[in-house]
C-alpha cells in the first residue's frame, strides 16, 4: 500500500512539477527575488508601501499607462478614507453623457468611476509614444513572468548597454526586459515624488512601492485568499486524520 | 403485492412509497450499498470517484461563473476581471474552475494509468474502456473551448493554432475551419459558439459517465491482481468499506486542490493569458495548457502538417483499440515483468512528451520528442502485440482472498452478495 | 473477535460512534461552508453596490411640472409642486392615511418632491407625470393596473397599494441640483 501510494504521489508530483517547468523560460534572464511582504503563503500587503506606490503611479506612470480595471473606490481597500478617495477622484475630469442635448460633457471624477485613462484609445496612445503602446497596468503583475519582482527589476534595470549591444533609435537598454531593448525611457528618477510619510524617494524605494501597488491592483483578494486557504487546509488536515481513522476502523478486520 | 409496484425492502415508509413507484433507493442500495467490490483495491481505485466529484465541482462553478460572464470579444476579458474583483467570491469561483480543470486532468490521467497498468481495458471491460476514451476526448474539447473564453492572448492564439490544424485535411479542411470559426479568423463568432458548446459538453460528459458506470457495474471492477473475484470471500460491500476509503481519498484530493487554489492559483497557467487578446501580436511562445502538452509535442514532432495532425489524433485514437492490440490473458502488469518495464518506459515517454511540449520547437527538444513519440506508438502497435505472444507471465495467485488474507474463514460482518457472473 | 469485529458503521462501541459522529460533523461543516460562496456570489456585486447615482438639474423644471429620471434602473418622479398642491398635502390628517407620514417628512426642500415611481402594490409605473395623464382623485398619481391613487405628496390614499411611494436617498449638491443615490 505504501509502495502504491508513493507511486501515485510520484506521478502526481511529476505532473505538477513538469507542468510549469515545461514552459519555456523567457530567455535566460534571471529575475532577483526582492522578498516582498506579499510573497509566500502567509504574504500580506504593506499598505503604506502600496499607498506610496499609488502616488508614484498617479504622478508618474498614469501619464501614459491606463489602469482601466481599477475604480477609485477600490483605494478604500488600501486604507484610504472615503474623503481621501473622493478627493482623489474629484481631481480628475472624466467624460460623461450624453446629456439632454445629446452632448458628451466633462465632470469631476467620483469614487465609482474607473481610473481615468490618459488616452481615449490605443491608436492615440501609440501616436503619443512613437508607435509603442504603453500597456494597461491593471493586471500587469500577473501578465509578466516574475510578477512584482520583474516589475521592480525592470524599473531599476536601466543603464548603459554593454559594449557589444547595439540599441536601436528611440529604444533604451534595460537589463531585464526580454530582448534588452525597451521603448519606455527610464521612468523613475531620484526625488521625483515627495512622499507624505517622508520615505526617501529613491529609485529603489519608488520601484518597490509601485511594484507593491501593482501587485495589489492585480490581486486585491490575495490576503483573503491566503487567510481562507490556511483555515481550509488546517480544517482539511484534521478531517483527513478523522476520515483515515474511520477508514481504518471500518477496515480493521478486512485485511 | 399490488401489481405494477416494485417489491421494495426500504424500511422508511415515505422512501418506500417512492421506491415502489421508482426503485431509485433499491438501485442505490444495490449499486452503491451492497455492491460486491474486490477487497484488494489500492488507492489507485479512488481516482474514478475523484473524477466524478471533480466533474460536479466544474459544473457547479461553471454555472455560477456563467451568471457573470459575457461571451463577447469586446467584453469577455473585462467580465472575467469583474468576476475576480467585484463579484462576491468571484475570485474563488474562477480559481476553483480554472484549477479544477487541471485537477480533473491530473485525476483522469492517473485513472487512465491505473487502467493501463492493471489491464482494466481487457475483456470483458473493453466497452467500459472505450467509453472512458470518449469521456477523455470530450474533456479535451471542453477544456480547449473553456480556455478560449477569458479571451486572453493564449486563449486567442491557442484557438487560432488548433483550429488551423483542421485545414490540414485535404478537400474539406478549409471548409471545416471556416465552419468552426464562423468567419475568416478566430473572432467574436468563434467565442460565442465556444461558450455555448463549453456549457453543453459537460452535460454530455455526465451522460457518458453514466454509461461508463453502467458498463462497470455489469462486469464489476478489476483489481490490482487482475484476477476475477471467485465468491463473496473475495469481495466487500461497497458501503461502508469503499465509501469510507473514497471519503478519505477525497479529503486528500481537496488538500491538493486547496493548495493550488489558495496559494498558487496561477502556477499551472500562463501569464500571457492576462494580456487581452490581440490579433496583431503573436506571443513569443504559444503553448496550450499543460494537460495538452504531450499531444502538442507529438503534433510538432512530425514535420508534415497533415502528418502531425493525424499522429496527434492517432495518439488518442490508438487507445480505443488497445484491448485488441494487447491480447495477453494476464491483466495486471504485476505478473508481466517485461510488459511492466515497457509500460513504465511508456509512462516516462508520456512525461517526456509533456515536458518537451512546453519547450520551443528547437533542438534538442525536437529530437527528444521524436524519440519519445516513436516509443509512445511503438508500445501500442509493436511491443504489446509482440508481448501478447512471447511473454511468459509470473504465476497468478489462486484467488484474491488467498492473496490478501492468506485464505481462512470469512471475517465477521464482511458479508457481500454473491458475485453475478460476468 | 466478537466485539472488535464489528464492521458496520452503525452500532458498535460508543467510542467508535463518537469518531463517526465527529467525522461526519466535520464533513457537514465543510459541505455547508462550500455552499456559502456560491450563494453569496449571486448577491449584488461590489460594483453594483457601489452606489450608482444620478444627478438631476432642477432648474429647468417649472412649478407645476414633473420630470422622470432613471436611477438604478427605476423611474424617479421629480415634481415641482404648486402652492396648492403643497397645501393640500399638508392639510391631510394623519389618521386618514393608510401609511401615515407627514408631507414634511417626505421632502427636503420646497417645492420639489422626489419619489420612486413604482406603485407599492405590484410594481407598475403610475400615471401623472405628463400634463395629459390622469392624476386620480387625490391629484397626485394614479396607477392604472389596479387603481391605486396617490396624493400630492405621493402617499397612498385609495386602492390596494399598502405603502406610500418610496422616497429615494438624495442630497442637494447645489441650490438647484440634486444627486440621487
Amino acid at each position: 500500500m505504501l509502495r502504491t501510494s508513493l507511486k501515485a504521489l510520484a506521478i502526481l508530483g511529476g505532473l505538477l512539477a513538469a507542468a510549469p517547468a515545461a514552459r519555456a523560460a523567457e530567455g535566460e534572464i534571471h529575475i532577483p527575488n526582492q522578498g516582498f511582504s506579499f510573497q509566500g503563503p502567509f504574504g500580506v500587503y504593506d499598505r503604506a508601501s502600496a499607498q506610496r506606490g499609488f502616488q508614484v503611479y498617479s504622478q508618474v506612470c498614469s501619464a501614459c499607462h491606463a489602469m482601466h480595471l481599477m475604480s477609485y473606490r477600490n483605494l478604500r481597500d488600501l486604507g484610504l478614507t472615503e474623503q481621501q478617495v473622493a478627493a482623489i477622484a474629484s481631481q480628475v475630469t472624466v467624460q460623461d453623457g450624453p446629456n439632454d442635448e445629446g452632448q458628451m460633457y466633462e465632470r469631476p471624477g467620483r469614487p465609482t468611476d474607473r481610473f481615468r485613462s490618459p488616452f481615449p484609445n490605443p491608436e492615440a496612445a501609440r501616436a503619443a509614444n512613437n508607435g509603442a503602446l504603453p500597456p494597461d497596468l491593471s493586471v500587469i503583475a500577473k501578465a509578466r513572468e516574475g510578477g512584482a519582482n520583474y516589475i521592480y527589476a525592470l524599473l531599476t534595470g536601466y543603464g548603459d548597454p554593454p559594449a557589444d549591444v547595439h540599441i536601436a533609435e528611440g529604444m533604451h537598454y534595460n537589463a531585464y526586459f526580454p530582448g534588452h531593448q525597451i521603448a519606455m525611457a527610464r521612468p523613475l528618477n531620484p526625488d521625483q515624488v515627495e512622499f507624505a510619510d517622508h520615505t526617501p524617494a529613491t529609485v529603489e524605494n519608488m520601484a518597490r512601492d509601485v511594484a507593491t501597488f501593482l501587485q495589489w491592483a492585480a490581486e486585491p483578494e490575495l490576503e483573503l485568499r491566503h487567510s481562507m486557504g490556511i483555515k481550509i487546509i488546517i480544517f482539511l488536515v484534521i478531517l483527513a486524520g478523522l476520515a483515515y481513522a474511520v477508514k481504518r476502523k471500518i477496515w480493521a478486520n478486512a485485511h | 403485492m399490488a401489481s405494477g409496484l416494485h417489491d421494495s425492502d426500504i424500511p422508511n415508509p415515505v422512501l418506500r412509497w417512492i421506491d415502489q413507484r421508482m426503485p431509485i433507493f433499491t438501485m442505490m442500495q444495490k449499486e452503491y450499498g451492497s455492491f460486491p467490490t474486490p477487497r484488494n483495491f489500492n488507492y489507485f481505485w479512488n481516482f474514478g470517484a475523484l473524477a466524478m466529484v471533480n466533474l460536479m465541482i466544474m459544473i457547479a462553478t461553471g454555472i455560477f461563473l456563467a451568471m457573470h460572464y459575457t461571451p463577447h470579444s469586446s467584453m469577455a476579458f473585462d467580465s472575467v476581471e469583474r468576476i475576480m474583483r467585484d463579484v462576491n467570491f468571484g475570485w474563488l469561483l474562477r480559481y476553483v474552475h480554472a484549477n479544477g480543470a487541471s485537477m480533473f486532468f491530473i485525476v483522469v490521467y492517473i485513472h487512465i494509468w491505473r487502467g493501463m497498468y492493471y489491464g482494466s481495458y481487457k475483456a470483458p471491460r473493453e466497452l467500459l474502456w472505450m467509453l472512458g476514451v470518449v469521456i477523455f476526448l470530450l474533456m479535451m474539447a471542453t477544456a480547449f473551448m473553456g480556455y478560449v473564453l477569458p479571451w486572453g492572448q493564449m486563449s486567442f492564439w491557442g484557438a487560432t493554432v488548433i483550429t488551423n490544424l483542421f485545414s490540414a485535411f485535404p478537400l474539406v479542411g478549409e471548409w471545416i475551419v471556416t465552419l468552426l470559426w464562423g468567419g475568416f479568423s478566430v473572432d467574436n463568432a468563434t467565442l460565442n459558439r465556444f461558450f455555448s458548446l463549453h456549457y453543453l459538453l459537460p452535460f454530455v460528459i455526465v451522460g457518458v459517465v453514466f454509461l461508463h458506470i453502467v458498463a462497470l457495474h455489469i462486469t464489476g471492477s478489476n483489481n490490482p491482481l487482475g484476477i476475477e473475484p471467485k465468491g463473496p470471500q473475495d469481495t466487500l460491500p461497497f458501503h461502508p468499506y469503499y465509501t469510507a476509503k473514497d471519503s478519505f481519498g477525497l479529503v486528500i484530493y481537496f488538500i491538493v486542490f486547496a493548495g493550488l487554489v489558495f496559494f498558487a492559483p496561477n502556477y499551472l497557467g500562463h501569464p500571457d493569458n492576462y494580456i487581452p487578446a490581440n490579433p496583431l501580436v503573436t506571443p513569443a511562445h504559444i503553448v496550450p495548457e499543460w494537460y495538452f502538452l504531450p499531444f502538442y509535442a507529438i503534433l510538432r514532432a512530425v514535420p508534415d502538417k497533415l502528418g502531425g495532425v493525424l499522429m496527434m489524433f492517432g495518439s488518442i485514437l490508438v487507445w480505443f483499440v488497445l484491448p485488441w492490440l494487447d491480447r495477453s490473458p494476464v491483466r495486471s502488469m504485476r505478473f508481466r515483468p517485461i510488459a511492466r518495464i515497457c509500460f513504465l518506459l511508456w509512462t516516462v515517454s508520456f512525461l517526456v512528451l509533456l515536458y518537451c511540449g512546453g519547450k520551443p520547437p528547437e533542438e534538442p527538444y525536437v529530437t527528444i520528442s521524436r524519440i519519445a513519440a516513436a516509443y509512445y506508438f511503438a508500445y501500442f502497435l509493436v511491443i504489446l502485440p509482440l508481448l501478447s505472444r512471447i511473454e511468459k507471465p509470473l504465476p497468478l495467485p489462486e484467488s484474491i482472498s488467498r492473496a490478501v488474507l492468506g485464505g481462512g474463514p470469512l471475517p465477521a460482518g464482511a458479508a457481500a452478495k454473491p458475485m453475478e457472473k460476468a | 473477535m466478537a466485539d472488535s469485529g464489528e464492521a458496520t458503521a452503525s452500532g458498535g462501541t460508543p467510542r467508535r460512534d463518537f469518531l463517526n459522529l465527529v467525522t461526519a460533523s466535520f464533513a457537514a461543516v465543510g459541505v455547508g461552508a462550500i455552499a456559502w460562496p456560491f450563494i453569496n456570489s449571486m448577491q449584488p456585486a461590489r460594483d453594483v453596490l457601489a452606489m450608482a447615482s444620478t444627478d438631476v438639474d432642477l432648474a429647468p423644471i417649472a412649478v407645476g411640472q414633473a420630470v422622470t429620471v432613471m436611477w438604478r434602473g427605476k423611474p424617479i418622479f421629480v415634481r415641482s409642486r404648486t402652492a396648492q398642491e403643497i397645501e393640500a398635502a399638508r392639510a391631510v390628517p394623519l389618521n386618514d392615511l393608510k401609511d401615515p407620514q407627514t408631507d414634511q417628512a417626505r421632502i427636503q426642500r420646497d417645492p420639489w418632491l422626489v419619489v420612486v415611481g413604482i406603485c407599492t402594490h405590484l410594481g407598475c409605473v403610475p400615471l401623472g407625470q405628463k400634463p395629459t395623464d390622469p392624476r386620480g382623485p387625490y391629484g397626485g398619481w394614479f396607477c392604472p393596473c389596479h387603481g391605486s391613487a396617490y396624493d400630492t405628496s405621493g402617499r397612498i390614499r385609495q386602492g390596494p397599494a399598502p405603502l406610500n411611494l418610496a422616497v429615494p436617498p438624495y442630497a442637494f449638491t447645489s441650490d438647484t441640483k440634486i444627486r440621487i443615490g
